[in-house]
């Protein structure tokens, strides 16, 4: 019988991997930090190195990081410098080789002042994803990143390792579709805190099959227990800018007023679930290259796939209202903010965009914009 | 039915009681403490109407300090308010603007009077009553003197929309020789450019109502008027709207 997982295993998962990845330095094993979806792990694996998430969701080096970046810079940007630079950060610590896209202006330059710490390599990642030339593109910098890898990490990477990979992120990436698919149920079995801490921690787990088994012990835990009738919440979709533990405080504010935040669209929520790496190509690095340029992140220009995700999503999670945060100077999303109003609006249903950053200075002025959205949904 | 709504500002707290037709208003200054402020104005508010205590059905809450008052049955935002009380005095009007002591807000609402949107200003105090009273220190005036003051047809350009820079930028301008008049009708455009790009962004229908302390400010008033190209009505009670919608929200729930 498959063994049944709780919330509190994905908690977990961070500190425990923080040994288990110092043990497996130990005995020889590479360790690869990437910062973002786009970025090709299924490589990594196949290279026999342990991929890991580095993105900074949390305030506490922002201060070191503006001492090399401007003030007005997005707090992911500054959260992930500074965790590098200040070598607080034990997933970064370990790392041998840092992976980075072109994914904003503010990224592509932070990474060149990463060099400093770490061997980076940046990918350069085309903004417009319909047209050949950047497919070509996207599907060289595969190559590139694959050299790299093996020259660096001493090995060769066959096209057998890549499939297998490629099979075992498809796995993973169903099972946490599945977990986040669960909510769509009245009442939701995890709420917004929970799904986050399931979504975002999966990325700490260094191994995956492992992380796969807890997705899917997870789902049949939530499955078997019968639901309580509780008073029916508002549900609340979140989108726009990364969120991490660290940086949850949208979600917990929806929370203390009375709302549920059943469902996620940014990067480590819904943002990539769907999508599979297609197994018919006769190139493996051609079908990674398809997926990844499909992720609808506000960098890419332009952007449909985001809206109708979005719109799927209101459907599928029947949500009362929507939230579309953006992290202060995250120009991408700012703008799509109102493509993303609109199409709420059109829908009917209430949305508010938030502006903020990783402080808590401004925790009562969104409290009071939130409760007046779920008022919104009440009246 | 007695009904009572207190809406506790970042400067003024604002109290209305309702009793079938008649209306008791009391404002104090919140100071530091809003409980204090709030028990205060719950005590003016009997005494003046002549009820006790046990005899009030409801008292809702609202503004900054709202989770504050011990005394609350509940609390409400300002923004389902500020809809309430002016469904109440304009029902005809769509779109409100609020411009209180620590923010700006511009509300959406249906022929229902409830909210279907509505945007507020970031956490700076540009375009809020305390952009206004910060200036009105810089001129040696008191932020009530500054509309009668002004001399919109020779308004200075001020730049910085920051609180902080406009602060110097008119100590620049005072040093040049600008006429205060001047410098004051700059200051009314200012705000009324910033807060009128919020409401633009949201969309505005017919006529705006106006709330709020900021909007017993003639020169703000006007500069809204011609930013936005519309008429902008200003309740007598301007100060008392939020008030007045969170005991009106009190009996609505009793009804």
């Amino acid at each position: 019988m498959e063994k049944m997982s709780s919330v509190e295993d994905f908690a977990k998962i961070r500190e425990v991997n923080i040994l288990l990845i110092k043990e497996a330095k130990e005995t020889g094993q590479k360790v690869v930090g990437i910062y973002c979806t786009y970025c090709p792990q299924e490589l990594v694996l196949a290279a026999g190195a342990i991929p890991v998430s580095l993105c900074g969701t949390k305030e506490d080096p922002i201060a070191k990081a503006e001492e090399h970046l401007p003030r007005n810079l997005c707090p992911l940007i500054k959260s992930s410098y500074g965790f590098a630079v200040s070598d607080t950060c034990p997933f970064f610590h370990f790392s041998d080789l840092i992976i980075g896209e072109t994914t904003c202006d503010g990224k592509k330059k932070m990474f060149e002042l990463m060099q400093e710490i770490k061997p980076v390599f940046v990918m350069q990642l085309p903004h417009l994803n319909q047209t050949q030339a950047s497919m070509d593109m996207w599907i060289d910098e595969m190559r590139r990143l694959k050299g790299f890898l093996e020259e660096k990490l001493a090995t060769e990477i066959t096209d057998e390792a890549i499939w297998q990979a490629i099979d075992v992120v498809n796995r993973e990436t169903a099972a946490a579709k599945a977990i986040c698919d669960l909510n769509q149920v009245e009442p939701p079995p995890l709420n917004g805190l929970d799904l986050l801490t399931v979504t975002w921690s999966r990325g700490f787990n260094s191994n995956k099959e492992e992380v796969i088994a807890m997705l899917d012990g997870l789902q049949k835990e939530y499955s078997s227990t019968d639901k309580e009738s509780t008073p029916r919440k508002p549900r609340v979709l979140l989108t726009g800018c990364p969120v991490g533990l660290g940086t949850e405080k949208v979600i917990r504010l929806v929370d203390e007023v009375g709302g549920n935040v059943v469902a996620m669209e940014n990067c480590s929520g819904y943002k990539t679930l769907e999508l599979q790496t297609d197994t018919e190509y006769d190139d493996p690095l051609v079908a990674l290259a398809h997926k990844y340029i499909s992720i609808p992140c506000s960098c890419m220009s332009p952007n449909p796939y985001r809206m109708e995700l979005l719109e799927r999503m209101m459907n599928d999670f029947k949500v009362d209202a929507v939230i579309d945060l953006t992290w202060q100077a995250c120009h991408t999303y700012n703008v799509e903010a109102y493509e993303v109003s609109k199409l709420v609006k059109s829908k009917g249903i209430p949305h508010l965009h938030l502006e903020s950053d990783y402080s808590n200075s401004d925790l009562e002025s969104i409290k009071v914009r939130i409760e007046a959205l779920l008022e919104m949904v009440e009246q | 039915m007695i009904s009572i709504g207190l809406d506790i500002g970042s400067v003024a707290a604002k109290g209305v009681l309702i009793q079938g037709g008649r209306q008791y208003q009391m404002m104090v200054p919140t100071g530091w403490s809003p409980r204090t402020a709030g028990e205060q104005l719950i005590d003016d508010l009997l005494q003046s109407s002549g009820h006790r205590p046990h005899d009030v059905h409801s008292i809702v809450v609202t503004g900054y300090g709202r989770v504050a008052v011990m005394e609350a049955s509940r609390t409400v935002t300002e923004i389902k308010c500020h809809a309430r009380g002016v469904a109440e005095l304009y029902p005809q009007i769509r779109t409100i603007i609020d411009i209180g002591g620590q923010d700006s807000k511009v509300i959406q609402i249906d022929s229902q009077g409830r909210v279907v949107d509505f945007a507020m200003n970031d956490k700076c105090a540009a375009g809020t009553g305390r952009f206004l009273q910060v200036m009105a220190n810089a001129l040696g005036l008191d932020v009530s003197e500054l509309a009668a003051y002004e001399d919109p047809e020779q308004a200075a350009t001020i730049n910085s929309m920051c609180t902080v820079f406009a602060e110097s930028e008119i100590i620049g301008l005072l040093a040049q020789g600008v006429d205060k008049g001047s410098i004051i009708a700059g200051l009314h455009l200012s705000v009324g450019k910033r807060v009128a790009a919020m409401a633009k962004r949201l969309g505005i229908a017919g006529e705006v109502a106006f709330t709020g302390g900021v909007a017993m400010n003639q020169g703000v008033k006007r500069s809204l008027e011609q930013e936005l190209g519309c008429k902008v009505l200003v309740p007598e009670v301007c100060q008392f709207t939020g008030a007045l919608g969170a005991a009106l929200i009190g009996l609505d729930a009793a009804a």
